[in-house]
C-alpha cells in the first residue's frame, strides 16, 4: 500500500511538471510565430481564441486526426521510435530544472551533467528518424544535424565548465544560489553570448536550421513524417528550445533569483522570475530567427570549431587563472 | 579599416543593429489585414464580377450590338438578339462563361452604352463549374445589386477615359 502511494505521489509530481511544460510548449510556438510575424509586420496567428492563443491547440488537434503515413521502404520500428525518443528526451531533461529553492523534481548532484547527457542523446532521435525514413533528404538532413549538434555540444560543454569553475558544484540549485551576489552574465558575458548562439545551433533554430533547410532539403529529417509523429518531433524541438532557454537562465541569469533583492521584487515567487527569464531568452530566440539568414554548412562548422571552441577554451583558462590568483576558487 | 572590421565582427555590431531594427519594426503598424473581416481598398477600375446595367427607368441598357462578343479574346460571351414588340433591338440571350473569362475588361471598354461592366465584387467563387455560367438574369441581377457602386465608379473614372 505504501509503495503504491509513493508511486502515485511521484506520478502526480511528474504530471505537475509535465503538463505545464507541454502547455507552455504550445504557447511558445504561438509566441514564436507571433514575434516572427510582428518583425515582418504581419499579424501572425490571431484567429483561434483570444489573440490566437489557442492556435497551437488547433494545430495539435489537426495533427491528431491526420493519417500517419509510414513509407513502405522505411524501417518501421525505428521510424516510429524516433519521434518518441525525441519528445521523451526533451521532456525528461526538465526533471532537474529547479523552479525555486527546493522546488525541483529530482535534486540530483550532477544535474548539469544529466541535462547535458540527455540533450546529447537528442541527436539519436534525429538520426534515427532520418535514417529510418530511407529517403535522401531526411538522411542528408539528419547527417548534417548530427555533425552540427555534436560540434556545438563541445563548445557548450566548455562554456559550462566556465560556470562550474565559479560555482564548484554540478547541482543546478547550487549554481543558482551561487549567483546571489552577482549573476554570471556579468563576469561571463562573452560566454553567455556564445552559449546563446550554441544553443541556437544545438536546437536547430535559425540561423543554424540546416537539418531542415527547406530550400535544399525539403524539411530535413521530418520530410517523411506526418500526423501525430510529426507533431511529436515538433513538440520535442520546442521543448528542447525551452529547455535551452531554461538552462541559459539558470547558468547565467540567476535562475529563480529576483533581479534586485528589495521589497516588492522578492515577494514574487521564484518560479515566476524563472519563467520571465525563460520568456525573455525565448523572445530573443524568436527575434534571431526573424533577423538572421541561414548559415552555409562550412561556415557553421568554421564558427563552431575554429572560433567558439578556441575562444571558450581561452576563457576557461582566463576564468581559472583569475579565480586562482585572487583565491576565489570555490571550496568543494 | 581592417581593425574596425575585426572589432565589428568580434562585438557582433551588425547583428546587434539587426536585432534593434527588428525590435523597432515590431511595434510599427502591420501591413497585413484580417482579410475576411477587413478588406483592402480597390480602384474604381477594378475588373471583378460582371454585371448588366439598366437605365434609371428600368430599361436594359444593352442594345445587342455584340461588340463585346466580338472583342472578347476568350470568346466567353454568347449573345442572341431579336426585335422586341416595340421595335427596339434587345438581347434574348446574354451569357458569360466566367470559367472562360480572363477579366481583361475589353467588353466593358467596347460597350457603347455602358451596359456590361465589371464591378468591384471578387468574392463569387462557387462549388461547381455550372454555377459560373452566368445567364442574362444573373447578370442583370448583379447590375441591380451593385448599381450604386457601379455608377459611382464609372463617374469617378470618367475624366480619365
Amino acid at each position: 500500500m505504501e509503495y503504491i502511494n509513493l508511486v502515485f505521489e511521484e506520478v502526480y509530481k511528474i504530471l505537475f511538471l509535465l503538463v505545464p511544460v507541454l502547455v507552455s510548449v504550445a504557447m511558445i510556438v504561438w509566441l514564436d510565430r507571433r514575434v516572427w510575424a510582428f518583425v515582418q509586420k504581419r499579424q501572425g496567428p490571431n484567429v483561434v481564441g483570444p489573440f490566437g492563443l489557442l492556435q497551437s491547440l488547433a494545430d495539435a488537434l489537426k495533427y491528431i486526426f491526420k493519417e500517419i503515413i509510414i513509407p513502405a521502404s522505411s524501417n518501421k520500428i525505428i521510424f516510429i521510435l524516433a519521434p518518441i525518443i525525441t519528445m521523451t528526451l526533451a521532456l525528461i531533461a526538465w526533471a532537474v530544472i529547479p523552479f525555486g529553492e527546493g522546488q525541483v523534481l529530482a535534486n540530483i548532484n550532477v544535474g548539469i551533467l544529466y541535462i547535458f547527457a540527455v540533450s546529447s542523446l537528442g541527436v539519436y532521435g534525429i538520426i534515427m528518424g532520418g535514417w529510418a525514413s530511407n529517403s535522401k533528404y531526411p538522411f542528408l538532413g539528419s547527417i548534417r544535424s548530427a555533425a552540427q549538434m555534436v560540434s556545438y555540444e563541445v563548445s557548450i560543454g566548455i562554456i559550462i565548465i566556465n560556470v562550474l569553475l565559479c560555482v564548484g558544484s554540478l547541482n543546478l540549485s547550487d549554481i543558482v544560489l551561487a549567483q546571489q551576489n552577482i549573476w554570471f552574465i556579468i563576469p561571463l558575458f562573452p560566454m553567455f553570448v556564445i552559449f546563446f548562439i550554441s544553443a541556437l545551433a544545438e536546437t536547430n533554430r535559425p540561423p543554424f536550421d540546416l537539418p531542415e533547410a527547406e530550400a535544399e532539403l525539403v524539411a530535413g529529417y521530418q520530410t517523411e513524417y506526418s500526423g501525430m509523429m510529426y507533431a511529436m518531433f515538433w513538440l520535442g524541438e520546442y521543448a528542447n528550445i525551452l529547455l535551452m532557454c531554461a538552462l541559459g537562465s539558470i547558468l547565467f541569469l540567476g535562475g529563480w533569483l529576483s533581479p534586485i533583492d528589495i521589497y516588492p521584487f522578492n515577494l514574487i515567487p521564484g518560479a515566476i522570475w524563472l519563467i520571465l527569464k525563460i520568456l525573455l531568452l525565448f523572445i530573443l530566440f524568436a527575434l534571431v530567427k526573424a533577423v538572421v539568414p541561414r548559415y552555409r554548412y562550412d561556415q557553421l562548422m568554421r564558427l563552431g570549431w575554429k572560433i567558439f571552441l578556441p575562444f571558450s577554451l581561452t576563457y576557461v583558462v582566463l576564468t581559472a587563472s583569475y579565480l586562482f590568483y585572487f583565491n576565489l576558487l570555490p571550496t568543494l | 579599416m581592417k581593425i574596425t572590421r575585426f572589432l565589428k565582427t568580434i562585438f557582433m555590431i551588425d547583428f546587434a543593429t539587426g536585432l534593434l531594427i527588428a525590435v523597432r519594426e515590431m511595434f510599427k503598424t502591420k501591413k497585413t489585414i484580417n482579410y475576411p473581416f477587413e478588406k483592402g481598398k480597390i480602384s474604381p477600375r477594378f475588373r471583378g464580377e460582371h454585371a448588366l446595367r439598366r437605365y434609371p427607368n428600368g430599361e436594359e441598357r444593352c442594345i445587342a450590338c455584340k461588340l463585346c462578343e466580338a472583342v472578347c479574346p476568350a470568346q466567353a460571351i454568347t449573345i442572341e438578339s431579336a426585335e422586341r414588340s416595340d421595335g427596339s433591338r434587345k438581347t434574348t440571350r446574354y451569357d458569360i462563361d466566367m470559367m472562360k473569362c480572363i477579366y481583361c475588361g475589353l467588353c466593358e471598354e467596347s460597350c457603347p452604352v455602358d451596359a456590361i461592366v465589371q464591378g468591384p465584387n471578387f468574392e463569387f467563387s462557387t462549388e461547381t463549374r455550372e454555377e459560373l455560367y452566368y445567364t442574362k438574369e444573373k447578370l442583370l441581377d448583379n447590375g441591380d445589386r451593385w448599381e450604386n457602386i457601379l455608377a459611382a465608379n464609372i463617374k469617378s473614372d470618367n475624366p480619365y477615359r
